[in-house]
Parts: structure tokens; C-alpha cells; sequence
């Protein structure tokens, strides 16, 4: 079995999955890495498990199509197709000659070094969450959307707060369900969409009678009937002194300013905001593969331009998981058949084609419609800190921009340090490029992962187990 | 880094200065490298004398711009790895000193005591006080604004305007012709592009470097440390890798090793070999290392001529055309003396060091 040819996928999300299961499927052996201690990615890792006893539906419309996959796993491990390596870290792929090696670092220490050789790679990475920073983004209590799914986990400890959930895009609606549903009492949910521009985008939008949308729907009627729901506001600031005890929002004029004299405070301990996701594209950028703005680049079968390298998922571009459950399908696919030395039939996988067609016009579509609001660097106050890592303040970066000559978000980090530190910008940045007034960018990150320079300076000494198969 | 030097004193020499780059301040390499401004890796000849003359400057200018730049004079340690080694580093540091270099031998005790933490049993290493370090990108942001020129970004020159005998008339850019009558072409890795728009040659050519950061630390390593065969390695002819890691703590926290040496023309991929190779240095010198996180690395690509000096001075083929490139790895170091010269000549003054060894037609013409 060595010498059926192997993949590695990064990634154990939706896309990793779907690619891992449908290449396995066909004959490849795979090693599916993933930083978790447990597959499931962004949208499976969710704490649906514990409260599925009491909401599934509310929570997890794909929920058949999870348990599905995690059977197909299971099944390759147990055959010995698939070694699936979880709490491996990425920091690096190398690509020598036609071979890659996936340098990972093990455990939630990040210290031991792993090798693995493969022939081809998948990158499913993923996004992260934007952060957008505001007055008081920094008190305890404020977390992101993706944060407060993850204090979820240990649902019975957040019964009894109280919550605001705030920002722009889909994913408000589900976060906030998710937060109701384990007993946490949503205060106010606030989007800074227009609804007037659902309005307008209404086609496009009903066109995808999609998951996402079923379940945003699903989730706005249960919502509805006990949340007071803000549409076109913000919040403006965060109070508290130890911690956060409420916020203030406010309304936004058709230009996307706040509106003076709006603002009404809302009591509460926990504030959720999310302004959408950004995809990951480190591992990619040091392999050298082309990106589309923020997005890698890929084709019809999702290869990116450089051979042996293929990614799917919202590493892509960010869209959800049907449609990373799409991509990571064909790419799987696509992967397989090149693998064994031959051009797929995309016959093969024309619906999956199909639905990526659609779900990729609806993600478009939602993109167009949530946005944060044009204006909202207006919040951010001279004292207001923008970069976390290192302390640097909103006036900091505005002299930088004003006074020295910075027009773009590598120029302010030279400038100011703003993205220099841990997080390597991955929060900040596009903070730092709306005070800048420039497009976001994706800037180098060659270490996907801080990486110690012990582990740097040697070649492994214990370099690839080859694959359990 | 060198275009904002020469705005600084030429502005200051009562010049009217205008600044054109087609990127923001800082965008090309000097946003890319480390700013070490070292005597201590120069042999005995024009650089070091150049050297010498911008360090005395860099200081004055740090009275002036105090930490806005994070100047710090924290000095060098040169260290030998083998005693052949010291041996070749104590005769090297003698010609030094000959040229005006302070340079102190240390070994046992007093090496450790200047760097606890270096690996033990080194023969020993020679302290250079005069080594020092500015932020390049502050430094030529702020030296830009104190110079009160006219900052134009995102201005590409398309070409160099000149008269019907050749002489330089202005530059012209995407956006509109700007007229003068001297030209100072501060390209850096681009200065031939540069030169060739001005109709003539330049010789500058792209040598990438690496520079790995790590998380940020409480003050363990005090000074530049590097280990001797960086000597070697600056005027070498090789193209081959070869690793020289200085390490430095930075004001910051995070602590620095740098620079790899590759010419491997503007390739923007990051080769793992090259970042190994950095990190072994690194540890090797400083044992407690191997523990502390890398978490970026960047590159920059260093402008070198043939015969590693920099091009400093008129072009005797294009009148009003004025070099001042080529710095390769020293360019921040390099830039206050080169600015200092620039505005001498400038201004028709005798420049305080003999500019023969810079003269930009030094080379034998390029036949295209
Ligand atoms: C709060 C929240 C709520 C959401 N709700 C919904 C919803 O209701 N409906 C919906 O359709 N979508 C929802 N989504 C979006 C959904 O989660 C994503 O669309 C989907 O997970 C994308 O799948 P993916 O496989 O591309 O990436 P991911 O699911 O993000 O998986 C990427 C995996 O790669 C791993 N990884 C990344 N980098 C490395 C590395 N260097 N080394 C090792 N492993 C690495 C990560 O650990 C992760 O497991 C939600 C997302 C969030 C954040
Ligand atoms: C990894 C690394 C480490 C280094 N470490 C050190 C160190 O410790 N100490 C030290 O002294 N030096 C160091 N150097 C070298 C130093 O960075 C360079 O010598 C120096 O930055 C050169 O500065 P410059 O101003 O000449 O060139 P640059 O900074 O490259 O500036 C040239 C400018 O010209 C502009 N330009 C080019 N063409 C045009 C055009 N047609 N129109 C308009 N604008 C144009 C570019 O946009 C650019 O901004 C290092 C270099 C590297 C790569």
C-alpha cells in the first residue's frame, strides 16, 4: 500500500474533510493534519454536541451531512487510507523537486517538531475572524463571534449572562441562536447591514435556497420572536471598568456614519462581534502560490498555480460551509485522479460544480450586502487601541499616515509597530488599513505558526513516520 | 534611507529639495533590512572610511532626532568561534584601529560579562563601542520631514528629462514632468533602472537577505553579536548562501538574527535552507535560543555593485545626474556620510572625503 501516492491535507474542517474522504475514496493515501484535538473545523468543532440534546435543529442544520463524514473518516483510518494527526501545527510547507514536506509542531505546546513527506498538498485552512477595533474592544466580556461559540463549550457556565451580539454578516444570526440556546439571555442583536440593500440583492439571495440561508432563517424566526434586533447600527463603544458592564449603540446615516444623539446603552456582561472572516493564506504564500486579493487562487478543479498544490475551502475565500464542503469534494477528487496520473472527468463531480456555481453567486451576493459600516474608523479614538500585540494606539497610526508618509499597512507597521507582534497582524491589519485609508492586503506571513529556533535549526532528527498504510 | 539623507543635507546646505519615490516612505529595501551602522565589519579603505565619517554623524543626528529614530549606540562583539580564528580577528581589528576603529579585545571573564549568555568556551572576541543601530524606517521618515523637502509618494520616474547636450533638466513621472537641474538618483537596488532612464550605466544588482524575528524577550543579548566569518563574508565574491547571523536585542523586546546573503536576483520565495541556516547561527552563538520563537522573517534585497562600494558622486556622462546607490548591506549605516558628500558636491563644495573610489563611471561601459 506505500506506494499508492499520498496527500497531505491541512485542514480537518468542512473542506479537509470532504477532500480527505472523497480522495480516499478514490485510492489515495492521505494524512489529514489539523491543529484541533479533534476533526470538525470552524463550523463542526461548534459546541453542537453538547447542546444538540436540547436545540440540534437550531444549531446545525448540516448536522446529517457532519455525522456522515465522520463515519467516512473513521472508516478509511480503520482501513489504513487515512492517518488523521491532530494537534499538529502547521508552521511550514516545503516543496523540493516534485515532493512536499508539511513541517508541523505537536501538541497544544507547539514544540515537537514533525515531518511529513507527501506527494501533493491540500490546504484547507480556513479563515480567522476580522476584528474591527472601537472604544472598549479590549475589556473582558468582549469576544469575537467565533469566541463566544467557543466559551459554548462549556455551555451550563454561560447560562444567566446577558449578551449583545453585534457586527455584520450571517453569522450574527447563528451566534446568537447558539448563545440562546444555552440560556443566555440575548439583550440585543445589532447589524450594521442595511436591510433595504437585502432589498435589492433579493435575487440573488433567494436564488440559494442553500444551508446557510435555511438556517439564517430558521434562526432569525426563533430569534425574532424574543430579540430586540437593531438593523443599521453599531455599537460605539464598550464601558466598564474590570470588565465589560454595556454597551452603547448607535444608529447609521444612508452614508454609514453614526447618527449624533443615537445612542442608547445596553446593559450586559458579554459582548459578541463579528464582522466576517478573512481566509488563511500563509502556508500558500511561502509555497508561492498566486492569490486573488485576499483569496488563493485556484482552477475549475481547484488547483492553485503551483503543481501539486491544491486548496479548497474558505482558504478561497470566505463562504461557508456548504460550499467549503463543496470545494473540498472536487479538490479531492481532482487531487486523486492527478495523483494516479490522470486528467479527472469533472462529469464526476457536476453537481458538486454545481452547487460551489451557486453558493460561490450567493456568497458574492452576501458580501455585497453585509458590510461594516463606510465610516466605522470614524470610532476609533485617538486612545483606542488598534494593535494589541503591541500596544500601539489609533493616533499612533493616524500620525504615522498624516505626518511620515504611510499610505499602506506595511509602511504603518514600520512605522509604528502595529502588526509586528505574536498575531503578526492577523488582528490589526485591517484596522490599520481602513485609518490608512488602502485596500486590505495580504501581507507575508512566512510562519504560519511561531516556530522555535531550536526546531528551525535542525533538519528532524525524527522526520516522517510514512503514513500508517 | 540614502535619498532621505541627501533631502536632509541638501536641504539643510540651502538646497530646494523635492522627494519622489514610486512607493511610500521606506518602501524599498530599507524597510526590508536590519539598521545596524557597523564600523566593525569594514577593513581599512574608502567604505570604512565612510563608515566612519556617517557614524560620526548618525550621532549627531541622534542629539537631534533622540529616540523618534531608536538610535542606540549599544556597540559590537565580534566573536571568534576557534582560536584560528581570534587570531584572524585580532589582525583584522589592528588594521582597524590604524583607520581611527575603537576596537578592544575581550576574552574569558570580560567577554561574558559584556554577553552572559553566549555559548560557554569561546576563545574570546573583540568589542567594537562605535557599532550602533537606528530604526531605518523611522530614520528615513523622520530625516524626510526634518528635511522640509517635498515628500511626492507613489511617484514613479518614468524618465530623466534632458536637454538637447544631454544635460539633466528634471524628471518625468506618471503624473506630470518635475523640473530641475540636478538629479540625485537614490534607487538603491534599482539605481541602474534609474541610471539606464538617465541614458547611462550603473552596474547595481539585487543580493536577497533574510532577517528572522523572534517573540519578544526581557534584554538578554546587549550587543550586536556576530561571529567572526562575517568579515569574510561582506567582500565576498561567492554567490553561494553563506549565513553571518548578528543578533541583537531589540528595544522592542523581540531579538533579531540577520542577515543571509544570496544572489539569487528578486525572488521572493522563501527558501527553508536559508532560514535554517540563520537559526543555527543564532543558537550556536546563544545556547538559550533554541527555546525562543521565531515568528516572522523577512527579506529585502541589498543593491551591490561588482566591487562592493556604492556609487557616490556626479556622473561625469550625464551632467546634473548624481549618484547615490549601491550600499548593499550597509546602506543605513552608509546614509548620513553619503547625504553629508551629496550636498557637498551639490553645492559645488570640496566633499570631506576623496570620492575617486566612489565615481559611478568606475565600471567598463555595459555593451546592450
Ligand atoms: C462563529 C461562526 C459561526 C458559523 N456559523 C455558520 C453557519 O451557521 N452556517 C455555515 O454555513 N457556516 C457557518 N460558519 C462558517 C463555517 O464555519 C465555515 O464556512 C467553514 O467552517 C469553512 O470550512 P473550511 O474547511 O474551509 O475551514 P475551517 O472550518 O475553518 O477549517 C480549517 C481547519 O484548518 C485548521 N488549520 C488552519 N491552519 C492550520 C495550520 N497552520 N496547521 C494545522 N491546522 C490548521 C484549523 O484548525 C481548522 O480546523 C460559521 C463560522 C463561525 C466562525
Ligand atoms: C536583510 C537585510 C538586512 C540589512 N541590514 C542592514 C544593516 O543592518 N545595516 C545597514 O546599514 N544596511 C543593512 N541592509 C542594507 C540596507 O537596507 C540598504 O543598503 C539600504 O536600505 C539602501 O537604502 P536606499 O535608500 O539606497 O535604497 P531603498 O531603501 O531601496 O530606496 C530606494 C527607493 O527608490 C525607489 N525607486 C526605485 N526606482 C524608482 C523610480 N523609477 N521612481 C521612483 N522611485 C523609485 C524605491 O521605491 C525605493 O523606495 C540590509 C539589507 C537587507 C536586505
Amino acid at each position: 500500500m506505500t506506494d499508492r501516492p499520498h496527500l497531505a491535507v491541512i485542514g480537518a474542517g468542512p473542506a479537509g474533510l470532504a477532500a480527505t474522504v472523497a480522495a480516499a475514496a478514490h485510492g489515495v493515501r492521505v494524512t489529514l493534519l489539523d491543529s484541533a484535538a479533534a476533526a470538525g473545523g470552524q463550523f463542526y468543532r461548534q459546541p453542537a454536541a453538547e447542546l444538540r440534546a436540547r436545540r440540534p435543529q437550531a444549531l446545525h442544520h448540516d448536522w446529517g451531512t457532519w455525522e456522515r463524514l465522520r463515519g467516512g473518516l473513521d472508516t478509511h483510518v480503520k482501513a489504513g487510507s487515512v492517518r488523521h494527526l491532530t494537534d499538529h501545527h502547521v508552521w511550514f510547507v516545503e516543496r523540493r523537486a516534485d515532493r512536499f514536506t508539511v513541517h508541523a509542531l505537536l501538541g497544544p505546546e507547539q514544540e515537537d517538531p514533525v515531518a511529513v513527506h507527501a506527494d501533493a498538498v491540500l490546504l484547507a485552512t480556513g479563515g480567522y475572524e476580522k476584528v474591527l477595533p472601537f472604544p472598549g474592544w479590549t475589556l473582558p466580556g468582549v469576544l469575537t463571534a467565533g469566541g463566544a461559540q467557543a466559551m459554548l463549550k462549556g455551555a451550563l457556565a454561560v447560562s444567566g449572562r446577558t449578551a449583545v451580539v453585534a457586527g455584520t454578516g450571517p453569522l450574527l444570526l447563528p451566534v446568537a441562536t447558539g448563545l440562546a440556546a444555552a440560556g443566555v439571555e440575548i439583550a440585543a442583536l445589532v447589524e450594521s447591514a442595511d436591510p433595504k440593500a437585502f432589498v435589492r440583492r433579493s435575487r440573488a439571495l433567494a436564488a440559494q435556497p442553500g444551508k446557510l440561508a435555511e438556517g439564517a432563517g430558521y434562526a432569525a424566526q426563533l430569534l425574532r420572536r424574543r430579540v430586540r434586533t437593531f438593523t443599521r447600527h453599531t455599537v460605539v463603544e464598550a464601558h466598564g471598568t474590570e470588565r465589560l458592564e454595556a454597551v452603547t449603540v448607535a444608529a447609521l446615516d444612508g452614508a454609514g456614519r453614526v447618527r449624533p444623539g443615537t445612542g442608547r446603552r445596553i446593559p450586559c456582561d458579554t459582548l459578541a462581534v463579528g464582522h466576517g472572516m478573512l481566509p488563511h493564506t500563509d502556508l500558500a504564500e511561502t509555497l508561492g502560490c498566486r492569490l486573488d486579493g485576499m483569496n488563493v487562487q485556484v482552477d475549475g478543479e481547484q488547483r492553485t498555480d503551483v503543481p501539486g498544490v491544491w486548496a479548497a475551502g474558505e482558504t478561497t475565500g470566505i463562504g461557508g460551509s456548504a460550499l467549503a464542503l463543496a470545494e473540498g469534494h472536487i479538490a479531492g477528487r481532482s487531487a486523486a485522479a492527478r495523483l494516479a496520473g490522470h486528467a479527472p472527468d469533472p462529469r464526476e463531480w457536476a453537481a458538486a460544480a454545481k452547487s460551489r456555481n451557486r453558493l460561490r453567486e450567493f456568497a458574492a451576493a452576501l458580501d455585497s450586502v453585509y458590510a461594516p459600516p463606510a465610516h466605522w474608523t470614524e470610532q476609533i479614538t485617538d486612545d483606542t487601541v488598534v494593535c494589541r500585540c503591541e500596544e500601539v494606539t489609533g493616533s499612533a497610526i493616524r500620525e504615522a499616515v498624516t505626518e511620515l508618509g504611510a499610505g499602506d499597512v506595511r509602511t504603518v507597521k514600520l512605522l509604528t509597530r502595529a502588526g509586528m507582534g505574536w498575531c503578526q497582524g492577523r488582528m490589526c491589519a485591517p484596522a490599520v488599513a481602513g485609518l490608512a485609508g488602502c485596500r486590505l492586503a495580504p501581507s507575508r506571513r512566512p510562519f504560519a505558526r511561531p516556530v522555535p529556533l531550536g526546531v528551525l535549526a535542525h533538519e528532524h532528527t525524527h522526520p516522517t513516520e510514512r503514513g500508517s498504510s | 534611507m540614502t535619498g532621505a539623507a541627501c533631502a536632509l543635507y541638501a536641504s539643510r546646505a540651502g538646497l530646494d529639495v523635492i522627494v519622489v519615490d514610486r512607493g511610500p516612505v521606506a518602501g524599498g529595501t530599507t524597510g526590508a533590512g536590519e539598521g545596524n551602522l557597523l564600523v566593525s565589519d569594514k577593513e581599512p579603505g574608502p567604505e570604512l572610511d565612510l563608515a566612519l565619517l556617517s557614524n560620526r554623524l548618525w550621532g549627531e543626528l541622534a542629539q537631534e532626532f533622540g529616540e523618534a529614530i531608536e538610535y542606540e549606540a549599544k556597540g559590537g562583539v565580534v566573536v571568534a568561534t576557534s582560536p584560528g580564528s581570534l587570531t584572524a580577528l585580532e589582525h583584522f581589528a589592528d588594521g582597524q584601529r590604524a583607520a581611527g576603529v575603537v576596537a578592544e579585545t575581550v576574552a574569558g571573564d570580560a567577554l561574558y560579562a559584556l554577553e552572559p549568555h553566549l555559548a560557554p568556551g569561546l576563545p574570546g572576541a573583540v568589542h567594537y563601542p562605535q557599532d550602533s543601530q537606528v530604526m531605518p524606517a523611522l530614520a528615513a521618515a523622520h530625516l524626510v520631514r526634518t528635511s522640509g523637502a517635498r515628500l511626492l509618494t507613489g511617484r514613479a520616474v518614468t524618465e530623466v528629462l534632458r536637454t538637447t547636450d544631454g544635460t539633466v533638466r528634471g524628471v518625468r513621472t506618471h503624473s506630470g514632468d518635475i523640473h530641475t537641474p540636478a538629479v540625485v538618483n537614490a534607487a538603491g537596488t534599482w539605481g541602474g533602472e534609474l541610471a539606464t532612464l538617465a541614458g547611462t550605466s550603473l552596474p547595481v544588482l539585487p543580493r536577497r537577505g533574510f532577517v528572522l524575528v523572534t517573540e519578544t524577550l526581557p534584554r538578554m543579548v546587549h550587543h550586536k553579536v556576530y561571529a567572526a566569518d562575517y568579515v569574510a563574508d561582506v567582500a565576498s565574491d561567492s554567490a553561494a548562501l553563506q549565513t553571518s547571523p548578528v543578533v541583537e536585542g531589540t528595544a522592542a523586546g523581540p531579538i533579531l538574527i540577520g542577515a543571509s546573503r544570496e544572489r539569487v536576483g528578486f525572488d521572493r520565495s522563501v527558501p527553508l535552507p536559508a532560514l535554517r541556516a540563520l537559526a543555527a547561527g543564532a543558537t550556536r552563538l546563544f545556547p538559550f535560543l533554541s527555546d525562543v520563537r521565531a515568528i516572522r522573517s523577512y527579506a529585502g534585497f541589498r543593491p551591490y555593485m561588482p566591487d562592493h562600494l556604492p556609487a557616490i558622486g556626479p556622473d561625469p556622462r550625464v551632467p546634473g545626474l548624481f549618484h547615490a546607490c549601491g550600499h548593499e548591506g550597509a546602506g543605513i549605516g552608509l546614509a548620513t556620510g553619503t547625504g553629508h558628500l551629496i550636498a557637498q558636491v551639490l553645492t559645488a563644495k570640496t566633499p570631506g572625503l576623496d570620492l575617486a573610489p566612489f565615481r559611478p563611471d568606475r565600471f567598463p561601459e555595459e555593451t546592450p
